[in-house]
């Protein structure tokens, strides 16, 4: 499966569906927690904000399908951010509609990690934010470190839970968890939170549906 | 919504559409219908939050040759607005501004601002008077 995540092959061994069905399924599941999470730093929505978002892709799934891969994570984008209504909307869309800007230009297939490196830039430009400052990017930088250095994708869900465990500790700098200063520390972020079970959902599905 | 005049127009996207438009409501009280202005508040599901096709349509719904000035709240807000403004895209996203100013008494002073014919570069100065940076 390591070739896989090299990704040189990963849009013909990909199907987006399935990928999209995993990814609706947990963000389901743990919609309860990153509300709480939320809920704890924030305006408490975070979950129900994905489950929407997800929820939506899942409706357009077949037409996703149906396009080459890069294009279909584009489009993936811009549902997500029309449907997601909160900042996690132009964040977690600048990702997926950048990642397939960056695959269609490099004709796609062989080099991913410098395609995610460059959507992962894009989110923070987006954000205005950078590492540390308790967000998603807490666990897309190191991600985006992880694909390039040749990683075995099988431990990637392990790693990503451990980076989202790692936001408990930092004082957040960006967003309305700002506003809470000191009181932010202790909680985990819920933008990481939502990230680490994505790409969890995501790695499972490229390695055959398998949890880790 | 006055198409007819080339002033700037002022559009106002808040968490909550109460906050957006009552916004407006004084925006309107000050200037008439002298400046284009539009407003949107809410998620797609209508929650609080915000709605990137609704600012979209509200940047139209405002749209002036003397180009936009827009008003937020909240972080998402603004990154919606942002999202909204690239997706118009090159030449009129360059005549759109999102101001670093507070919600309601930005957009108020923007709105007497470019009801005087004001400049782009104009209105938002004013209204970015009122934030220190």
């Amino acid at each position: 499966m390591n070739a896989a995540c090299q990704i040189a092959p990963m849009p013909v061994l990909v199907r987006i569906g399935p990928v999209i069905a995993a990814c609706c399924a947990d963000i389901a599941r743990h919609a309860d927690r990153l509300n709480r999470l939320d809920g704890a730093i924030g305006d408490g929505d975070h979950g129900t904000n994905m489950q929407r978002g997800c929820e939506a892709l899942l409706a357009e799934s077949q037409r996703l399908e149906a396009l080459p891969l890069a294009q279909s994570l584009a489009e993936a984008g811009r549902i997500l951010v029309m449907t997601i209504g909160g900042a996690a909307g132009p964040l977690y869309g600048t990702l997926l509609m950048e990642l397939g800007r960056a695959m269609s230009e490099t004709s796609g297939t062989d080099d991913f990690p410098t395609a995610f490196a460059h959507a992962v830039n894009a989110v923070a430009r987006r954000g205005k934010s950078g590492t540390g400052d308790k967000t998603l990017l807490d666990v897309l930088f190191p991600l985006s470190d992880l694909l390039a250095a040749d990683n075995k994708f099988e431990t990637t869900p392990a790693k990503v839970a451990a980076l989202a465990e790692m936001t408990v500790a930092m004082r957040a700098r960006r967003g309305r968890a700002s506003f809470l200063g000191e009181r932010s520390i202790g909680h985990m972020d819920p933008g990481a939170a939502s990230c680490a079970l994505l790409v969890a959902a995501v790695c499972r599905e490229i390695n055959g549906g398998r949890r880790a | 919504m006055s198409a007819a005049t080339p002033n700037v127009g002022i559009v106002i996207v808040s968490h909550s559409p109460l906050i957006a438009r009552g916004a407006a409501d004084m925006v309107r009280q000050m200037v008439g219908d002298s400046v284009p202005l539009a407003w949107c508040g809410g998620n797609p599901a209508g929650g609080l939050g915000t709605d990137m096709a609704a600012i979209l349509q509200a940047i139209e719904a405002a749209w002036s040759e003397a180009g936009v000035a827009i008003f937020v709240d909240l972080g998402g807000a603004e990154t919606n607005s942002e999202m909204a403004v690239e997706a118009i895209g090159a030449p009129r996203s360059a005549r759109i501004a999102i101001c670093n100013a507070p919600i309601v008494e930005g957009a108020v002073m923007a709105a007497a601002e470019a009801s005087g014919g004001a400049s782009l570069a104009r209105v938002v100065a004013t209204a970015e008077e009122l934030s220190p940076s």
